[in-house]
């Protein structure tokens, strides 16, 4: 019954779990802030998810050791944002179609990778949330915000430390300069290539990351193009937000909130069809994105390679 | 002279700087071409040359960013190594480039405190660098507010923020690229100003410009360069304007075009309280009614961004007017789209010709039907007749001397004046009735100028009415008949040519309006 939703347990289950869904979104989404903040678009961030991904899953299913798993995520996810770089700032590739490369990339060897080496889909004891006394206790609340995981934590300072990296630090006031006027960057001696390349593979490890909280902490489990676009809404969420960081926050909460309502709304088995419930995310996002293209401009860099030489 | 080697901002003072026999090859182009050059401390030495004569490829090796395939700098007699903008910056060598290298989306203190160590490590130290930059700014008299957003500062403001910029670096030595080709003859004064203390002080300053007369006013030795190499440098007492400009071209140029005298005859194009936003939203055009007559230059004089752009747009429909109306021959085509327009006659040599001018993917001989081409000879019933449109492009070609390899040429292979002379070839050989120029020679060499200038007074003398949108003083003196000011979308006021000075009109583009020149209002 639809009026099953509004049931206090049914809210709280709603709100925590939208708080949880956000982890992936902010983790990847912070990362594209950074590389389209320096005047790059990665489109790849999907394929480096689910790199990352299997990447943790492969490793905390081997060994058990989840920050093992976590760490390698992240480092293969580095790893692909190295490419990536070399291939934008080095090749000067389209930003927009060498990004769909890298997915498609990510995306075949992940599943090559899980066939290979798992084969069939197998669970594993992911991050377990974590108890903090006094906070976790709180009524309502405590269950919301304070019964989660290590990684969904982290998900959420790293929204404040991005925006104090991106504006009260020497390397954010570069990373601001270099996307919005990469000549001007240029000329007083900051590396464009070199704050590109720290801003790719910053966002690669962050994707690695993002890929690894669904099959290390939220889902458990790997299979199969197991974002399904998460990574394509992250770099959307990056437009909605206005490329700061609290305004990610703003869109992926959102986005997690109605995607936690979808969910509750099938496992209550109101009856709406379970795919007209799983597009509302999506239709979300293009409202949303309508809603808000005109409203801020973004790095005027953006998806243009540097060169020197006019 | 002062016992101290110190510059007012503390930094040690660069004597002489000398630029030995520097060679740059680029592919196909010897752009530099064994140049000396040399500066001293406590004069401005003017660098002057043609577009492509190879100012800027040696002011960039000197700054770092290019590197030379011969030749040696020596720093107060020292050969020194500059590989890179840091390590001329690290010599006390700043530059001031032509097209601002500022971070729009940034503060003042944030641009000046880009790419520098911090004194609070890997924190910004935004306070610090503001405190610095007022303590500059009192020395050398400049205003400036650290934390202005650089997008809500003047043209001659940002070029304020560039120069502190440069001396916060410890510039002793400063290149100054085109300074002027931006700002209002107020402002070109507000800057000689700078400059004067600036060489007083004891820096030396490098002076790009091909404007001669900036360059006689300010300058005490001149180099003139042309085709990557060194005609000759001279103290600037000894050489006249002339001289200078037929060093620059390689031959005697003349400097005022034969206008000839043309009646002025009937209204062709009528402007009636016309109004429209600007691409951000803002008023471009407030109430703004001109009218041009057949054979008369009406020339639109202001600092860029005060509603030119909006203008000529509005006149050639690419730009919807909120309100007023635009009369072509009588006819009100408010309402026509840009072909409708074309179709009575009205041309257009956009100001971004690279943008708006040309497809540059495009050869030549398709940019020069763009206009025409679903027309006949150059089609029928929907098919190319490309023998037409051929032989229409060799006939242009030869006509307006278009330097192009081939007809089949991309547009963007050619130079800005061969580019501007397709265009103009386009928009004048169809016989128009009137003509919108803006910026026709904005970026062009004296040559391609010279040039372009004769084919307007040409059109003039047909009868074609014109209208010369340009940012450059001595141009619009030069060619127009009447002259109408434009400052934030209002036309100021409409000067005779005969009544018009420098003076009077930089006022007018500043916003001051003028007792003497209202009288003159018709």
């Amino acid at each position: 019954m639809i009026t099953d939703l509004f049931s206090t347990t049914v809210l709280i289950g709603i709100l925590a779990s939208g708080i949880r869904l956000a982890t992936p979104y902010l983790y990847a989404a912070i990362g594209e802030t950074f590389s389209q903040k320096s005047g790059v678009l990665n489109l790849g961030v999907e394929g480096q998810m689910l790199i990352g991904s299997f990447a943790a899953f492969y490793v905390a299913f081997t060994t058990g050791n989840l920050w093992l798993g976590l760490l390698v995520a992240m480092i293969v996810g580095a790893l692909m944002g190295l490419v990536m770089a070399f291939v934008t700032v080095n090749l000067h590739a389209q930003q927009g179609i060498s990004g769909i490369g890298f997915y498609l990339f990510g995306l075949g060897l992940s599943d090559l990778l899980f066939q290979r080496l798992i084969g069939n889909v197998e669970t594993i004891k992911g991050f377990e949330k974590i108890y903090i006394p006094g906070l976790s206790d709180i009524p309502g609340i405590g269950q919301i915000l304070f019964n989660q995981n290590i990684l969904v934590y982290g998900a959420y300072l790293l929204v404040p430390l991005a925006w104090f990296v991106l504006n009260k630090t020497t390397l954010g006031l570069k990373i601001r300069a270099v996307g919005e006027n990469p000549d001007a960057a240029d000329s007083l001696g900051v590396s464009v290539a070199r704050v590109r390349y720290f801003t790719i593979v910053l966002g690669g490890a962050l994707s690695g990351i993002a890929g690894a909280s669904l099959s290390i902490a939220l889902l458990n489990v790997f299979q199969q193009n197991m974002t399904s676009g998460l990574g394509f809404i992250a770099v959307a969420l990056v437009y909605f937000g206005a490329w700061k960081p609290v305004g990610v926050l703003g869109g992926a909460l959102l986005f997690s909130m109605v995607n936690s309502l979808q969910l509750w709304i099938q496992v209550l088995g109101i009856p709406i069809p379970s795919d007209i419930a799983v597009m509302m995310p999506y239709v979300l996002t293009i409202l949303v994105l309508v809603a808000t293209v005109s409203r801020v401009r973004a790095p005027s860099a953006l998806t243009k390679p540097f060169e020197r030489d006019e | 002279m002062t016992e101290s080697n110190k510059l007012p901002s503390g930094q040690t003072r660069i004597d002489s700087l000398e630029m030995l026999n520097i060679t740059k090859r680029f592919p196909g182009v010897l752009a530099s071409d064994h140049v000396n050059f040399d500066v001293k401390s406590g004069e401005v030495h003017a660098l002057l040359g043609e577009n492509g004569a190879g100012k800027s490829t040696l002011m960039k090796i000197l700054y770092g960013l290019y590197h030379p395939d011969e030749g040696e700098i020596l720093l107060n007699d020292k050969p020194v190594s500059i590989a890179s903008p840091n390590d001329s910056i690290g010599l006390g060598i700043g530059m001031i480039h032509q097209h601002f290298m500022l971070v729009p989306t940034l503060t003042v203190a944030e641009n000046v405190a880009l790419g520098l160590p911090s004194t609070r490590g890997f924190m910004t130290d935004l306070d610090q660098v503001s405190k610095r930059i007022l303590e500059l700014a009192k020395i050398y008299s400049l205003k400036i507010d650290p934390d202005a957003y650089i997008w809500q500062l003047s043209v001659g403001q940002q070029q304020r923020v560039e120069i502190i910029k440069a001396l916060y670096r410890g510039a002793a030595l400063l290149i100054l690229d085109e300074p002027t080709a931006v700002l209002t003859p107020q402002e070109v004064d507000e800057l000689f100003v700078i400059m004067r203390q600036m060489v007083k002080d004891g820096h030396g300053l490098i002076f790009i410009s091909h404007k001669l007369h900036e360059v006689v006013e300010i300058s005490n030795r001149v180099t003139v360069l042309r085709d990557g190499r060194k005609i000759g440098t001279r103290p600037t007492s000894e050489v006249t304007k002339q001289d200078l400009a037929n060093w620059m071209v390689g031959r005697e140029v003349g400097f005022i075009p034969d206008r000839g005298v043309v009646d002025r005859g009937e209204a062709r194009l009528e402007l009636n309280n016309i109004s429209c936003s600007s691409d951000r939203g803002t008023p471009g055009l407030r109430g703004v009614t001109l009218e041009v007559c057949s054979g008369e230059i009406l020339g639109i004089a202001g600092v860029s961004g005060n509603g030119q752009r909006e203008l000529a747009e509005v006149i050639a429909g690419l730009r919807k007017a909120a309100s007023g109306q635009v009369v072509l021959e009588g006819q009100d085509v408010t309402g026509l789209p840009p072909a409708a327009r074309a179709d009575r006659m009205l041309s257009y040599i956009p100001e971004e010709r690279m943008r708006d001018g040309v497809i540059r993917e495009f050869t030549v001989a398709e940019n020069m039907v763009l206009r025409e081409h679903e027309k006949r000879p150059y089609s029928r019933a929907g098919f190319l007749n490309l023998g037409k449109i051929s032989r229409h492009a060799d006939e242009l070609i030869k006509r307006f001397h278009v330097k192009t390899p081939s007809r089949d040429t991309l547009a963007k292979n050619l130079s800005g004046g061969n580019i501007q002379k397709v265009v103009l070839a386009r928009e004048i050989s169809r016989a128009p009735r009137v003509v919108i120029a803006a910026q026709p020679t904005r970026g062009l060499d004296i040559g391609a100028t010279e040039y372009v200038r004769e084919q307007l007074l040409e059109q003039r003398r047909n009868g074609v009415a014109i209208m010369l949108i340009s940012e450059d003083l001595d141009e619009i003196l030069a060619l127009s008949d009447r002259i109408a000011v434009l400052y934030e979308g209002r036309v100021m006021d409409i000067v005779p040519r005969e009544h018009a000075t420098p003076e009077k009109l930089g006022l007018l583009m500043a916003g001051v309006h003028l007792e003497e020149s209202v009288s003159v209002v018709k």
